[in-house]
């Protein structure tokens, strides 16, 4: 059941009523109910996965936590009687306890993760190896089903566990709340990653009807419906129409796919996730932003510190971090710099770390060679810009590159490196992408920008007109935004018949510009099967 | 505090550390900032930060970061 469907706007209706109507207390089983439901009806095939998660997770987590209990206890009923060394030596052998919990549960959850969406990548590449070997051995593949969000809700139970082993949060003791951390449906699709300690601050509250926030979540919703179905469902049939045919749609044609490909995964994600927050905060719920105007940004670092907030920092703080400060990378960072002197002995170990994350980031997007070189490509490019920053600084000293059009050009480079990289994520093989992006240079077809020949596409006229007023929408939504907060509240602020006229504007878009029709196939968020 | 305010000013010598409090909030530190930090302040003090220390409230400002320090070292 998408979002973008008129069985998930019914199931919203009848699920917004029950959940005012019933006991506050019962409002939160009400919604594990409503997740495991929605769940059920995207594939009955898919429960059982995410049941081994939750039950091993909480199981694991409650483990954990008993055993730092009593750790505490047995230490202060024996404060007086054991050494320094005796506490430390307990310490260590709890300590080794609570880390067999933890990698036993990790290693069976990424596991199932592994096994799902990546044994057939896996089989195909071994098979690969065979074929060039001259063996006609082939191995068979696995019909296994990718169960809905499955990364998402692996990643966000992970570093549930991560964190009660950490001991930054507390273990939930009921089972059923924990699975509805787990399996909260509005961002079982395409996440956010939440934070148990974040998410279940409003998750399990009592929630009473408030008009105000009400009517909020459902004006976030239709601003992600707009972004999904008026601008990235329209401009999608350009998408597939040219990195469908890269033999025939080269050159110019690249750069247009490359535009509305970064057009549309923008709208596609950032609207998803909109329709997200907007149905929690119907609810008095809050789920973390997942964006901060990302194509403002004046640098590839700062791109990924705006874009998919949750997922990236998920991997810097259960990834990077514990892999950069761990001892053995703390010994290699003393034998670089021994080795190679300080500056470089410094940086290298970071360099490894790194690429741990973007392989890591690479292979999380897809079990494809394309999302590892995109990964890799990352990596390469904001690795390059640390190592050559010093000389950017003297650039930025020698001629004074500063003020506002230096950060238009900034903002723009940014947008066009962020355009390339994302080649990788359109094409069917890293060859394709390499040829597609390389026909761009030698192109003598520029013509067909304004020979109407882009009406060749699947997108009429009416379609460009509706996606640039679409694009312009979102970006004068994001320069208010930039310029001063809530776009909502300002709208909120004027009189009623200008407040009317922009909601039911929207609504009438929606409903009129949406992407719908014969052959129209309510498209599939892009994050979904991630 | 002097050592760990020179650490900080060879990572960053544009900063008043001393000063500065919204070294993670304002985007002054980044995660490979943290990261050199970390084993300079390792080898420095003798302490063993772990990824569970490493929060914004931690890393703000010179002074949090130095109470750390303080606190790990007790430990």
């Amino acid at each position: 059941m998408l979002f973008t469907t008129y069985e998930f706007m019914g199931f919203m209706a009848v699920l917004l009523l029950a959940y005012y109507l019933v006991p506050k207390k019962c409002q939160w089983a009400l919604l594990l109910a409503a997740s495991y439901v929605f769940y059920f009806i995207a594939g009955a095939d898919y429960l059982i996965y995410i049941l081994v998660t939750t039950l091993t997770v909480y199981f694991a987590a409650c483990r954990i936590e008993r055993n730092a209990e009593r750790q505490a206890v047995y230490l202060k009923e024996h404060k007086a009687e054991l050494s320094k060394e005796e506490k430390k030596a307990y310490k260590e052998t709890q300590k080794r306890v609570r880390l067999r919990w933890l990698v036993g549960c990790l290693l069976l959850n990424l596991g199932i993760l592994a096994a799902v969406k990546y044994a057939n990548f896996f089989i195909s590449n071994v098979n690969g190896i065979l074929s060039a070997f001259g063996s006609r051995q082939q191995l068979s593949f696995f019909s296994l089903a990718l169960p809905m969000g499955i990364s998402f809700y692996t990643f966000q139970a992970i570093g549930y566990l991560i964190d009660v082993y950490r001991g930054t949060v507390s273990a939930e003791k009921n089972p059923f709340r924990f699975a509805l951390f787990v399996s909260f449906f509005p961002q079982l699709i395409q996440g956010p990653i939440s934070r148990f300690g974040d998410l279940s601050k409003t998750l399990f509250e009592k929630h009473r009807f408030d008009a105000k926030t009400f009517c909020y979540g459902l004006q976030r919703v239709l601003w992600g419906y707009f972004k999904k179905m008026v601008v990235a469902d329209r401009i999608l049939a350009g998408v597939r129409t040219i990195v469908g045919d890269a033999g025939a749609y080269e050159g110019a044609y690249v750069l247009v796919g490359m535009l509305f490909y970064t057009i549309e995964l923008y709208a596609d994600f950032t609207g998803g996730i909109d329709i997200t927050i907007g149905i929690a905060q119907t609810m008095g719920i809050t789920v973390q932003e997942n964006f901060n105007l990302p194509y403002f940004s004046k640098s590839l670092k700062e791109y990924w510190r705006r874009w998919h907030i949750s997922m990236c920092s998920w991997f810097r703080d259960y990834i990077f971090y514990p892999v950069s400060i761990s001892k053995p990378m703390q010994r290699f960072t003393k034998f670089s710099k021994k080795r190679f002197g300080e500056k470089v002995g410094r940086r290298l170990p970071m360099y490894v770390s790194s690429f741990t994350v973007w392989l890591a980031t690479g292979v999380w997007h897809g079990a494809s060679w394309n999302f590892i070189v995109w990964g890799l490509g990352n990596w390469a490019v904001l690795m390059a810009s640390e190592e050559l920053e010093p000389l950017y600084e003297r650039f930025h000293k020698r001629f004074g590159a500063r003020g506002r059009i230096y950060n238009v050009f900034q903002m723009g480079r940014t947008f066009l490196l962020v355009c390339c990289l994302n080649l990788f994520d359109c094409y069917a093989s890293i060859g394709e992408t390499f040829g597609a992006f390389a026909s761009m240079f030698g192109a003598s077809n520029w013509k067909v920008l304004w020979d109407g020949s882009l009406l060749g596409l699947g997108l009429s006229m009416l379609d460009y007109w509706i996606l640039g007023a679409g694009v312009l929408l979102m970006l004068v939504v994001s320069l208010l935004r930039r310029n001063g907060g809530s776009v909502r509240e300002r709208i909120g602020r004027q009189v009623y018949p200008l407040r009317f006229a922009i909601w039911y504007g929207l609504f009438l878009a929606v409903l009129l510009m949406g992407a719908y029709g014969i052959g129209y196939d309510a498209s599939q968020f892009i994050y979904n099967q991630f | 505090m002097e050592e760990l305010l020179e650490i900080l000013s060879d990572l960053h010598p544009e900063v008043d550390f001393e000063v500065e409090e919204h070294l993670i909030d304002d985007g002054i530190l980044d995660s490979l900032d943290i990261v050199n930090l970390i084993s300079e302040i390792s080898e420095e003090f003798d302490v063993s930060i772990t990824a569970k220390d490493i929060i914004p409230e931690n890393f703000n400002s010179a002074k949090a970061l130095y109470s750390l320090i303080q606190d790990l070292g007790e430990e």
